[in-house]
């Protein structure tokens, strides 16, 4: 009844492959856009943008990269962490380096590298499969964090070891550094979050993800039927790693402004997305947004209520948020276990018939 | 079969058989010391429905994997479409326009029947990632067009109501079909079949051997089929090469190959004296 396809007659394939094939769905996507690019930043100041955006935003291309490679083709990866830090490591150097040059361009270019190193890694995953590929993205998990710990070159042989982001601007407006302000901040992320979900969509709905889930469902079927294997991992490395090294770049740049790799590209990252892609729901670009919100809003808002709500100190609602949260990942998963973009799914389907029975 | 020429065969129902479109010469693969295939040689010819039969564990699968380029043999040579056919990975071999089914199904099972068809098309969809990524010029019309083509295959196995309907909720003898759609998709000029029939019933049967007919009747495919229902068999193939031990023990027509002596001490055993 709210929900419903009837009569959205499709007259051309054209029609039929849209993004949205439904109507009422399309429109809700754009009342999301209008909303996300023409009232937030109006409204929202710097608590808004740092506790809750900004990750948010961030997140969700990692996960969104990290769900191509995983949910996708089906090659785990605990390495996202590593290309994080390439893309970080890698703005870093280019923004240094070439300091008028528009931080757009920066930021692509610091995925294009993080998917050429993404594309090195994965060369491992045409000989080994499932776990072992797992242990085999590991190693470049902790090698990539290594060398960025190791080699002063890449953080321009700084005292400290950090890297910290100067300020560059985007049109003239200041986009990292501490005189960006909170909408500069915002739009900037939510622009690359916008077009990268919609990248990853059309290739997803394309033959490369045709390819990739051919790859993921059953590999020698897969092969028989003219995929060439070699070709289809290594670009679901590339396009995966591409869309982490953008959240690196902008993780370290314009959210944290200041990184110390082992502390903020450690394994705990890796592990972080990959549970956003799995409780949002492997194979779905709206999971990784699922996923990417759930993680990130559900401590701040804890913590909100715990501390500001009922007044309770700190360190035990510290504690309790991260009990919490673990337990509704497992409530989550078991109720659940295709993730939160399926739950959406279940409940579309409820929807087109709701209130009848039939 | 007194009429056969290099240039082809009128069949006993009035079809003209084309020219060897494919050839196996003296085939041997082995795995380790287990002699699978051994020297064997056959041909396919242009439009004919070939059919591989033999008791179980005789090397009818292992030499469809040989044609497909999934097992390399270590000795003999296959020729197609009158050349030599170099080693080769199935991907490639599938690129060359060999398409096939399973004896276990092969499916895409988190994707739609309409993606799995589409996959058949791989052959024809070569827009480049870029282009994919904003789904637009060569991406959006190879899409278009290349879909057209699929809607056509749906069609003719009359699969049009499950098209959106993932693969893993299907029973299955739809899957079968399914399967069999997205090997027609590629528009193979050979297409082999590794047991359509196994697990039917009577009823799924009679549609599968209707949809292997008319495939071959409409669009010409050549089709080489393995199958242990003798009925379907001899009612389907033009030709049939019989297997047993890895040897090959009969090869004719269906009448030929039922009147072999060989071919029913193999099937019926044989008493050792």
């Amino acid at each position: 009844m709210f929900y419903r396809e009837a009569g959205d007659f499709k007259t051309s394939y054209t029609e039929d492959n849209q993004t949205f094939p439904i109507k009422f769905d399309r429109y809700r996507y754009y009342a999301v856009l209008v909303f996300a690019f023409a009232v937030v930043p109006f409204v929202i100041n710097d608590y808004w943008v740092n506790a809750v955006f900004l990750p948010f935003l961030i997140y969700a291309i990692a996960a969104i990269g990290l769900n191509i490679l995983v949910g996708y083709c089906g090659q785990v990866s605990l390495g996202t962490g590593g290309f994080m830090a390439v893309g970080a490591y890698a703005v870093y150097k280019l923004m240094t380096s070439f300091p008028d040059v528009s931080m757009f361009i920066h930021v692509i270019l610091a995925g294009v590298i993080t998917a050429g190193v993404g594309v090195l890694f994965g060369l491992p995953s045409l000989r080994i499969k499932g776990f072992y590929l797992a242990v085999a993205t590991l190693a470049a998990q902790f090698f990539l964090v290594w060398l960025f710990n190791r080699v002063p070159w890449f953080y321009n042989y700084s005292a400290s070891g950090q890297i910290s982001a100067p300020e560059r601007t985007v049109l003239g407006v200041p986009i990292t550094g501490a005189e960006t302000a909170p909408w500069a901040a915002y739009l900037f992320c939510l622009v690359f979050v916008t077009v990268c979900a919609i990248i990853a969509r059309n290739l997803t709905r394309g033959m490369a993800g045709r390819k990739w889930m051919a790859i993921r469902d059953m590999d020698i079927a897969a092969e028989i039927i003219g995929v060439n294997p070699l070709k289809a991992k290594l670009t679901a490395f590339a396009v995966s790693s591409f869309f982490v090294g953008i959240s690196g770049a902008l993780f370290f740049s314009v959210y944290l402004g200041a990184v110390e790799v082992g502390e903020v590209f450690g394994i705990n990252k890796s592990f972080l997305v990959l549970f956003m892609v799995i409780i949002g729901g492997l194979g779905s670009i709206f999971g990784s947004f699922a996923g990417a919100a759930f993680l990130v809003l559900l401590p701040v808002l804890l913590k909100n209520t715990l501390v500001g709500g009922l007044g309770w100190p700190t360190d035990l609602a510290a504690h309790l948020e991260f009990i919490i949260v673990g337990a509704l990942i497992i409530i989550f998963l078991i109720a659940e276990p295709h993730g939160l973009a399926q739950l959406w799914r279940v409940t579309k389907e409820k929807l087109r018939l709701w209130p009848f029975p039939h | 079969m007194n009429d056969m020429t290099p240039e082809g065969y009128t069949t006993a129902d009035g079809r003209k058989i084309g020219s060897v479109v494919m050839e196996m010469k003296n085939i041997t693969l082995r795995f380790g010391g287990v002699v699978a295939i051994k020297d064997i040689s056959f041909d396919i010819r242009q439009g004919e429905i070939r059919a591989i039969i033999g008791p179980n564990g005789a090397g009818k699968s292992s030499m469809l994997n040989v044609i497909s380029g999934f097992y390399n043999p270590q000795e003999g040579e296959v020729w197609y479409k009158g050349e030599r056919r170099p080693p080769m990975k199935p991907f490639e071999v599938a690129q060359q326009g060999i398409a096939r089914t399973f004896q276990n199904i092969a499916l895409f099972e988190g994707m739609t029947v309409l993606d799995n068809v589409m996959t058949g098309r791989i052959r024809e969809m070569k827009a480049g990632l870029f282009s994919q990524a904003i789904w637009k010029g060569k991406a959006e019309r190879e899409e278009v067009e290349n879909r057209a083509v699929v809607e056509k295959v749906i069609d003719f196995l009359e699969i049009q109501h499950i098209r959106k309907t993932p693969v893993g909720r299907l029973p299955y003898g739809l899957k079968k079909r399914v399967e069999l759609a997205r090997a027609l998709a590629a528009e193979p000029s050979i297409l082999l079949l590794d047991e359509p029939m196994a697990g039917m019933n009577v009823e799924e049967k009679e549609d599968m051997s209707r949809f292997i007919l008319d495939v071959n009747d409409e669009f010409g495919t050549t089709i080489a089929l393995i199958e242990h229902d003798m009925g379907v068999v001899m009612d389907l193939s033009d030709r049939v090469v019989v297997m047993d031990y890895g040897k090959k023990i009969g090869d004719g027509t269906p009448d030929e190959v039922r009147n072999n002596q060989d071919v029913i001490d193999a099937y019926l055993g044989v008493a050792h004296d």
